[in-house]
């Protein structure tokens, strides 16, 4: 940990976040018991079992190139069946690997703000996964940061490697126990996917009403690099702020983010992408569906930025209104700094055409089937980009949180 | 069930409001099972709130009178409930639905409540030229007039309701395809069986009166300013609809026909 780092993140502790309400950190407490490492995932108490399932994680490891688990503030499983890929404790990695240092706190400043800090100066693990030059490693790797304990704080710091040529999928799920009543996740994600490399993320939040979020996440791609992620958040959660942003360096670079939220109870959700568009020929495309219902507020957020020559970008951003006490504010900005580029937004917000519940009711549906079906409908992003298996894994994940939301 | 011979559908006095505003006045409109009849009318007539009436779509308020469905009342029913009994439509303007793919919807008009876009699926897709990346399309989204009549009439063979009802069946759709229409159509409606035989009965909304040319129903009708103007024998009706307007026609056929 270099002396240069830690006195920015010293300087920043108390400085507030430009979105999201403040949180009060010290609500929170950083001890908490040591959990001892499990032999296998599955060694799990069947207490907890169905909270990992809620957050994509398969307990039996199958199809799965490897799997981590964080239980609070302990790294108590992590095992790699696949050659070509590395999974271990970003602590771990630190102690392993001097070259680590170039990767830290290198896309998200460590003074962005007291979050950030946070993480440093009180880390509690995190992953670390890196798929050598040219493996391409096709089965997905799982990752949980799960939360057991009340009132902890969580600060992971993730980072994850595509070398040249490589492929990775990763599927993480970050979960709290429905024994937690509140706690906080701080969590710093930092991944880089080199020349010729993808990464594609899946990540399933599983949070309860009480839980305050606050990621902060950032993806260098560089040429010919192609990021994808995949964003599900349909429990109740107390509030999330997030606005990660992929950095398209490379000639060529491509990112994709989908996120599907649906809002519910007293939900404050803060919760947008951005791309950067710093190489010739990149593209981006970001494509949200927001349902809010209850009291939830959600502030649905896309930022484009085309800085290099024939870039393309799309924004898509659509919400349904479900309640007359919910909100949900869309905010998509495009930037251009050049000319020979193509940026391009739209975005949506309604309730249910009714229309389309008779028109579903005509074929023999019930009124509330064809409101079911509307919202799966609405929430049924293409998967692309994906293998086959992971596509329908995937799949399979968004199913099972809308039927928790039917 | 009824027996053969009765009437399908029976419409008693009714009137219908749209937004607080008087659609349809007194209506009368009697089908009997194994029949096909055609409204005829210009925009505006009332002919398409007819139609969503008998479908029960909330937007059409029924002021007065009854609709009887295979000797039940209706009337009061939600959609579903009527669809249950028997009645399929064909929409004109079907709504688009993010998300929900046409094959959904096949499966949704089997009674599936949950599917894959299996064989079954694909083979009524084959029925109508329908390809299976065309099933796997969000449903009339970015649709041409021709899609959206093969993915209705799609729906309907999936669905096989006995009283069948089209709305404007053939505007909008090119030379090719309305052929196939118009023998899905019959085929859809039973026509290639003798009259006595017939189980199946049909509404056709047309405008045009262009699908005459290949389906035949029993009786016709003008709709104008919200009655049924007059009835008679289509082809005679048409031919005076085409010769003479739909003003006119009521005219010449009013006196004729329309006084039993």
């Amino acid at each position: 940990m270099s002396q240069e780092i830690s006195e920015r993140a010293q300087r920043a502790k108390a400085k507030k976040a430009l979105l999201g309400e403040d949180v009060d950190i010290e609500r929170y407490t950083t001890e908490t018991n040591e959990y001892g490492p499990l032999t296998s995932l599955g060694e799990i108490s069947k207490e907890y079992e169905q909270d990992l399932l809620n957050a994509g994680i398969e307990p039996t490891e199958k199809e799965r190139s490897g799997s981590f688990l964080q239980r609070d503030r302990s790294v108590i499983f992590s095992r790699v069946k696949y050659p070509g890929l590395e999974l271990m404790s970003t602590t771990e990695a630190i102690k392993k690997y001097d070259w680590l240092k170039d990767y830290l706190w290198k896309l998200i400043p460590v003074d962005m703000d007291k979050y950030t800090a946070e993480v440093e100066l009180a880390p509690s693990h995190g992953y670390f996964i890196r798929a050598e030059a040219g493996s391409k490693v096709t089965m997905p790797v799982q990752s949980c940061l799960f939360i057991t304990s009340e009132k902890i704080r969580q600060n992971v710091h993730n980072i994850a490697i595509a070398e040249e040529n490589s492929e990775l999928h990763i599927i993480t799920g970050c979960s709290v126990s429905h024994t937690v009543n509140s706690a906080l996740h701080l969590g710093i994600s930092e991944f880089y996917v080199k020349k010729g490399a993808k990464i594609t993320f899946t990540m399933v939040h599983n949070w309860s009403g009480g839980m305050e979020v606050r990621p902060r996440s950032a993806v260098a791609i560089e040429d010919d690099g192609v990021f994808i992620s995949n964003y599900i958040l349909v429990t109740p959660v107390k509030s999330l702020q997030m606005f990660p942003t992929m950095y398209c360096r490379g000639r060529n670079a491509r990112a994709t983010s989908q996120s599907i939220v649906y809002a519910l109870d007293n939900a404050r959700i803060d919760l947008g992408s951005r791309a950067v568009l710093q190489g010739e020929g990149s593209r981006a495309e970001i494509i949200s569906r927001v349902i809010a219902t209850d009291n939830a507020k959600v502030i649905a957020r896309g930022d484009l930025i085309g800085a290099a020559k024939h870039v393309k970008g799309h924004l898509e951003c659509r919400g349904l209104m479900l309640s007359d006490t919910a909100e949900v504010e869309s905010i998509p900005e495009l930037k251009a700094t050049r000319r020979d580029l193509d940026l391009s937004h739209e975005a949506a917000v309604g309730k249910i055409a009714e229309e389309e519940i008779q028109y579903l009711m005509s074929r023999g549906l019930s009124e509330e089937e064809a409101t079911s079906v509307i919202i799966r409908g609405f929430l049924n992003v293409d998967i692309t980009g994906l293998p086959d298996a992971l596509a329908n894994e995937t799949k399979r994940m968004f199913d099972m949180s809308l039927k928790k939301v039917m | 069930m009824a027996p053969a011979g009765c009437k399908i559908l029976d419409i008693k006095d009714l009137t219908v409001e749209v937004e607080g505003k008087e659609i349809i006045t007194d209506l009368n409109l009697c089908i009997e099972r194994g029949e096909v009849h055609v409204l005829f009318g210009p925009n505006g007539c009332g002919k398409t709130t007819l139609l969503m009436t008998i479908l029960g779509f909330p937007a059409y308020k029924v002021k007065k009178g009854r609709i009887l469905f295979k000797d039940v009342d209706i009337t009061d029913l939600p959609t579903n409930e009527r669809v249950k009994q028997g009645m399929g439509m064909s929409f004109q303007h079907p709504p688009e639905i993010r998300g929900v793919k046409l094959g959904d919807m096949v499966n949704i008009a089997m009674g599936r409540k949950e599917g894959k876009i299996d064989e079954r699926v694909v083979e009524l897709g084959k029925m109508l030229n329908i390809p299976v990346e065309f099933l796997n399309r969000d449903v009339n989204l970015g649709f041409s007039g021709g899609e959206v009549k093969r993915s209705e009439i799609l729906q309907l063979l999936a669905q096989t309701p006995d009283f069948l009802m089209f709305d404007e069946p053939d505007s909008g759709v090119d030379v090719e395809n309305i052929e196939l229409i118009g023998d899905l159509m019959n085929e859809l409606l039973g026509r290639e069986k003798i009259p006595s035989k017939r189980e199946r009965s049909g509404l056709i909304i047309t405008h045009s009166g262009f699908i005459m040319r290949y389906i035949k129903p029993d009786r016709a009708h003008v709709m104008l300013n919200g009655r049924i103007a007059c009835s008679g024998i289509p082809d005679e009706v048409a031919r005076h609809i085409i010769e003479e307007g739909f003003e006119r026609c009521v005219k010449v056929c009013g006196e004729k026909v329309c006084a039993e």
